[in-house]
């Protein structure tokens, strides 16, 4: 083995390489988005996501091998999640105001979200498993993983299915937003939290304390809708 | 500043803790959210500390789904096999809630607001 093998296999197997990789990566995708004045295209989550995964399969890495680095990044998003709830705090006398707007625009957002994938996929041929797999994708992913299996979808497969719809939620929903020519933040946070749970969440925060407000409410209570109204619906089927 | 994640890491383990003894669909760190809004409300206020720790996590909060979106590399054969069914609900769908959800809670929001002034009475 020569010194350069060597130190790749050092490396490789320690977990400092993937979680400074990691980070290093974001660090750098998150720098072009900005100087790109926030250009959805380069949204920084799919853009490091692409470049590790084509990393990864360019050094034949495992992704238990990557896990064992980045999973130290991986264990924040809990106490994150805890964290929404400052922001939640400081607007609740503008949340307890929409009280009632809320909870509409939740029900009739969530189901819109769910009932016209799971529809579209089955138009389009898809097999049972991926439309299973495919119908919690606007929920925060532990949830969605839970209901997946609870109808007989496969749970990684929709963790993968969840992050895409988060990505592209992401990406789309500030501009969609302002296409349809509306100006009001909670409504623009309530839209991202329930078509896209956290990704959208972390795109809210973004944009200003009141859309991350509304964000992290809305993922949170479409968790619950969905975790509750989509084993009904799947029965009717 | 460690005594205040250590109280979000509480939150959370309570939360997860009562997730697994009661069996809500819920996952632990949201039940641990409204923990901390419980601490916030009965404390009357955001200390700073704790606003300095939240404020790290949440402005990074993007960076934190990276590793769980790499699993993607595991089933790429999955994908490839139902690409334009998948995709196509992917992307028509979320276009739709978003619009659908924006549309509606700026119209209600609206009607919110004004009933709060007393200036419309409906039921």
């Amino acid at each position: 083995m020569t010194e350069q093998q060597n130190v790749w296999v050092y490396l490789s197997s320690n977990p400092l390489l993937h979680l400074t990789m990691t980070m290093a990566v974001f660090a750098l995708a998150n720098k072009i988005y900005k100087k790109a004045n926030f250009n959805p295209l380069l949204n920084p989550v799919l853009i490091s996501i692409m470049v590790i995964v084509s990393f990864l399969l360019l050094s034949n890495t495992s992704y238990d091998t990557y896990f064992t680095g980045a999973q130290f990044i991986h264990f924040l998003l809990g106490p994150a999640t805890v964290a929404l709830a400052i922001p939640l705090y400081k607007q609740f006398n503008r949340i307890k105001q929409s009280a009632g707007a809320i909870v509409a625009s939740l029900l009739i957002g969530s189901s819109t979200a769910a009932v016209s994938a799971i529809g579209i996929a089955w138009l389009l041929d898809a097999k049972l498993l991926s439309i299973v797999s495919l119908a919690p994708k606007s929920i925060t992913a532990p949830v969605a993983m839970g209901i997946s299996e609870q109808l007989g979808g496969l749970a990684s497969l929709t963790a993968v299915l969840v992050i895409l719809t988060g990505i592209l939620g992401a990406m789309l929903g500030p501009w969609i937003v302002k296409l349809i020519k509306i100006k009001d933040n909670a409504a623009l946070g309530m839209a991202l939290g329930t078509a896209s749970h956290g990704i959208g969440t972390a795109r809210a925060l973004q944009v200003n304390d009141v859309a991350g407000a509304f964000s992290g409410l809305a993922m949170g209570l479409n968790a619950l809708a969905t975790a509750i109204l989509l084993p009904l619906l799947w029965q009717l089927f | 500043m460690f005594e205040y994640f250590t109280l979000i890491l509480l939150c959370q383990f309570l939360g997860e803790l009562f997730v697994i003894s009661t069996g809500a669909p819920l996952p632990g760190p949201v039940v641990g959210m409204g923990l901390l809004f419980l601490f916030l409300v009965i404390k009357g206020g955001v200390p700073q500390k704790l606003e300095s720790v939240g404020g790290f996590l949440l402005s990074n909060l993007s960076l934190l789904f990276v590793p769980a979106g790499v699993g993607v590399i595991t089933h790429l054969s999955l994908l490839k096999a139902d690409l334009v069914p998948l995709s196509v609900a992917i992307v028509i769908s979320t276009i739709l809630a978003i619009i659908v959800t924006a549309f509606s809670m700026a119209m209600f929001n609206k009607d919110d607001k004004l009933m709060q002034k007393g200036k419309l009475h409906h039921d």
